[in-house]
Formats: structure tokens, sequence, C-alpha cells
């Protein structure tokens, strides 16, 4: 694992400006997506710290049913339109 | 009566064929006069609700669904898709109508009660739709809320002994057929390997790791009864290495068309007249690599000819067995036709031992091998038996540290060019002219 993606809070920070910095075009991005964010460490590592993010709720999953995309939490126009409450 | 008038689905009822539409109203009854007293937990009518969008969208000749969403559970990536109506004042019911996938058990083994906690589970908490199985191998929930997904999630983990199964980018649900638990044919226990595998890749079942889907699915022995060859990813055919084990006294007792020896098995009998066994016509000419024959009394086969096609040992169970040096083919790459049409697996690892002592090292360096090249080279949206079809078998023999073999061969080559790499030839393209000069003038 490259120090970059050990560094929890650099990754991180890292994969949240990425996603700010895109946020005007697009919300919802595949998981190879940030594979070149990180281009030193293996995908299954990356993945790891991706879906530890998930976790965390800084990001969130967007299903199709058939493949799965990442967002930042409440990013994008179908998290406001999908409140049940 | 009805809550929406329904003509188009009514039609599809007057087919000969069981219909979904039967059962739904049938459903509907149920939820609306509720003898069991369930204290329903989305709305009663949803299912009413249900089949007023289906009948609109026959009417619109589209859909009605909003596809995919951000609902789940927490921690996990997959088993939830959302499904969303986008005619929520017509139909309230349906507004949010997601689907759960649940792992179903291994070989599909249940017991009535165990049934009955999942449909009252299910009817409490979601509209008490069904499909079982999904075409994956799964149960399949069909519409509840997304407030009732983790209390689902957690009945169904904590009481039910029981996870969900994969969805989206994910490790899909494995399924396997019932193997040495039921059937005589099995070269290894593909129930055992499919419950060590799903419990040995957790992660990559519930959190999303791929570029797209990825299915596993166990057939113990070459009938293929849950068609892994066409419905996975990776197939893990169960195979023998050693001859088909002969009885001749139980060859004789067919061809002598003795009762205890019926052919086919005993299929439809006592329902269809099979008339009288010919060894011939049944079972030698139909041999589709032509290795067997009788010698005398005595019925022969080629084994080294033999590709394992099941239909003399199924024909005649009592004569012909199974060979005793068992393991299993791994094929790999099926799929459904998305992109460059169906395909069938093809054949990557011919014969590999099922060892469970060493939790079955051998084939999961072969899974892990694989998904690492998928993960590093698949394009968005790619199966593995695309990715195999762009950058070649070869490549794939690369990755997993597979040497090239016959059985690799589905036809011979049709391109004369033989492209050597440089650590493939002797001396690589270093060349000493001199010395070829001593040989060679100019």
């Amino acid at each position: 694992m490259s120090d970059l993606l050990n560094d929890t809070a650099a990754a991180e920070k890292l994969v949240v400006d990425f996603l700010t910095k895109k946020s005007k075009n697009k919300s919802k991005f595949y998981i190879k997506d940030f594979y070149k964010l990180f281009p030193d460490d293996k995908p299954r590592m990356i993945k790891k710290v991706i879906n530890k993010m998930v976790e965390h709720e800084i990001l969130e999953f967007w299903s199709s049913g058939s493949t799965t995309m990442y967002g930042l939490k409440g990013a994008g126009k179908q998290a406001a339109s999908e409140g049940e409450d | 009566m009805a809550k929406h008038e329904t003509p188009f689905l009514d039609q599809l009822e007057s087919g000969p064929w069981p219909s979904f539409v039967s059962d739904l109203k049938q459903q509907a009854e149920v939820r609306a006069k509720n003898e069991a007293g369930v204290e329903f937990q989305i709305p009663v009518d949803c299912v009413e609700d249900l089949l007023g969008v289906v009948e609109l969208s026959y009417k619109h000749g589209r859909t009605h669904w909003k596809h995919g969403g951000i609902v789940g559970v927490f921690g996990y990536g997959g088993g939830v898709i959302g499904r969303y109506c986008d005619q929520p004042k017509l139909f309230p019911g349906v507004e949010h109508f997601h689907t759960m996938r649940v792992a179903q058990p291994c070989g599909k083994y249940y017991t009535t009660d165990y049934l009955r906690s999942l449909t009252k589970l299910w009817d409490l908490r979601g509209s008490g739709i069904t499909n079982m199985h999904g075409a994956t191998g799964d149960i399949i929930f069909l519409g509840t809320t997304t407030p009732q997904l983790e209390e689902v999630f957690y009945e169904l983990t904590h009481n039910l002994n029981q996870d969900l199964g994969g969805s989206g980018s994910n490790l899909r649900t494995p399924a396997d057929c019932l193997g040495s638990s039921r059937c005589e044919y099995a070269c290894y226990d593909s129930n055992a390997l499919c419950h060590f595998l799903t419990n040995e890749y957790q992660d990559e079942l519930h959190r999303p790791a791929f570029p797209y889907k990825f299915k596993f699915k166990f057939d113990a022995c070459p009938n293929g009864c849950v068609a892994s060859i066409a419905r996975s990813d990776m197939s893990f055919i169960g195979t023998w290495k050693d001859d088909i084990k002969i009885d001749q006294d139980a060859v004789a007792k067919y061809i002598a068309n003795d009762e205890a020896y019926p052919a086919n098995a005993g299929a439809f009998r006592g329902s269809r007249d099979w008339g009288p066994f010919d060894i011939n016509k049944e079972v030698i000419n139909l041999c589709p690599t032509k290795c067997m024959w009788m010698e005398g009394d005595e019925l022969k086969i080629d084994n080294s000819n033999c590709t394992r096609c099941m239909h003399c040992i199924n024909t005649m169970p009592r004569a012909l067995k199974i060979g005793d040096e068992r393991g299993l083919s791994i094929l790999v790459g099926a799929k459904a036709p998305i992109l460059d049409g169906a395909q069938m697996g093809s054949l990557l690892v011919p014969f590999v031992e099922v060892n469970p002592d060493d939790d079955y090292a051998a084939i999961t360096e072969i899974i892990e091998s694989i998904w690492d090249w998928w993960m590093e080279e698949g394009k968005n949206r790619e199966r593995l038996g695309e990715l195999i079809m762009r950058q070649g078998f070869q490549k794939l023999l690369e990755v997993t540290g597979i040497e090239a073999q016959p059985q690799h061969v589905a036809y011979p080559r049709t391109n004369p060019y033989i492209f050597w790499k440089e650590d493939e030839v002797e001396g690589g393209w270093e060349r000493d002219v001199v010395e070829y000069r001593k040989h060679h003038l100019r």
C-alpha cells in the first residue's frame, strides 16, 4: 500500500476534493474513477478505503441493480427526491 | 372490487400458463381481507397499486418505474435495489417499492417452517410478493419502503440466520446444485464449496469491488443442473480423471430388459412406454465421441475420448458410474447477451482437486488472480467474458499462470502466423551475426 493510501485522512481528502471538483457535471462515479487517484495501489486496497468512506457516511452508494456507483453523501438530484420523510 | 381497472392484465390471464396477474390479484385480496391480522408496515393496498402501475405501463407502452437508487442497509453495498414509481399520486402504495435480494440456502434446502418464517416477515414488512427464485438463484422480496429495509435486514440476520444476497457491481449470491447431499453423480461437494466461498468472499459479496457483476455457480457433475456453464462468470463443474466404472452384469440386465433395470433411470415410468431398451440405439450410437462399443456381451469404453457428456451414465445408472479420481473443471466468461451476444463459459482449468482441508487453496488462487486482472483491466460495466474476448484467452492464461493445454483449444487454428514473444524463443532476439555467417553466406 502506498503512503498516500495508508494515510487515511490524506486519502479521504483526495477523494472528497476530486468529487467536489467534478460535482458541477457529475455526482456519481465508478470505482475505476478512483483508481486514477492512487496510481501506485492495487484496486483491492483502493476499494477497501473507498468502502470505509461509505461506512463513515462521507460517500454513499448508488445502485441501478446491476451496477454500483459512488458519490458524496447527499450529492445529486436523486438524493433529494428520495427522502421519504 | 379491484381498486384499478386492469383490462390488459386480465387478458394476460387468458393464456394457457399460470399467470403472475392471478397471483397478484390473489395477494391483493389476501391483504385486503387480512384474516391473519397482520399489522402491515407498508400500505395495505400496495399490490392493488402494483397491478395499477403495470396496467398503465401496458397502456402507455413504457415503464413507470424509476431505475435504481441510493437505498441500502448500513455497511452493505448490495442486496437492495431501489425501485420508485414515477406516478406516485396515482399509485401511492408503490411510490417506494424496493427489491431485496436474500441469499438462498445451499442447494435450496428449506424446511416448511423456515419458508413460513420468511413469508411471515415479508407479509409484515413488505408486499408479501416474492420471486422464488430470481435468475441468479436468490430469494427475491419484491416491494417495500426504505424504513423497512433495516428492519428486514435485522430480522433476517438475527432471527432467521440468513444474509442478504448480492446486487450491483458485487459478487452475486453463489448458487449450487444439490451435489453429494442427494446425488450419486456428484464429483465434489458443491454445497460445501459454495458455502465456503460465500463466507470467504463476504467482502466482495456485500461491498462493490468490481467493474460489473460477477457470478459463481457450482455444478457437482457435468449434467449441470444449475447450468453454471451458461449462467456464471466462473463455473465449477464436477468431473473425474479415471475411467467410467462398468458393472457388466448390470449392463447385461439392461440389455435383457430386466424390470429392476429400467432405462433412463426409470424416468416417466408408468406414464410413458419407451419400448424395449436397445443399447445400440439409445446409448452407443448417441455417444458424441463414438467411444463406446460392444465386444461380445461386454460394453467397452475408450475413456481417453470420453468428454463426460453423462448420457450413458444417465441412461444406465446402475451399470455405469462416475470414476473415483474426482475433482472439478473451471470454466470462465459466460454471460447473457448485453454486449457481443450471449457466451458460454470457456474451459480454463480442465481438472483441479477439491480439497477442503487446505481451504480449497488451488481454487481460491485462481479466483483471486482472475479478479486482480479484471479489476485492473476491465472497463466499467465489462463482464469477465468480454475482457477475455477483448484481451484474448492467452492473456487470461498469463495472468492465472496456467500453461496452454490441448483442452483449451476450441477448434484448430485458422491463422498461420505465430507471434512469438522474446522470452519464448531460445536466445531471445539477439543473434551472433558472425556465427550465423559461418553457415549462411551473404
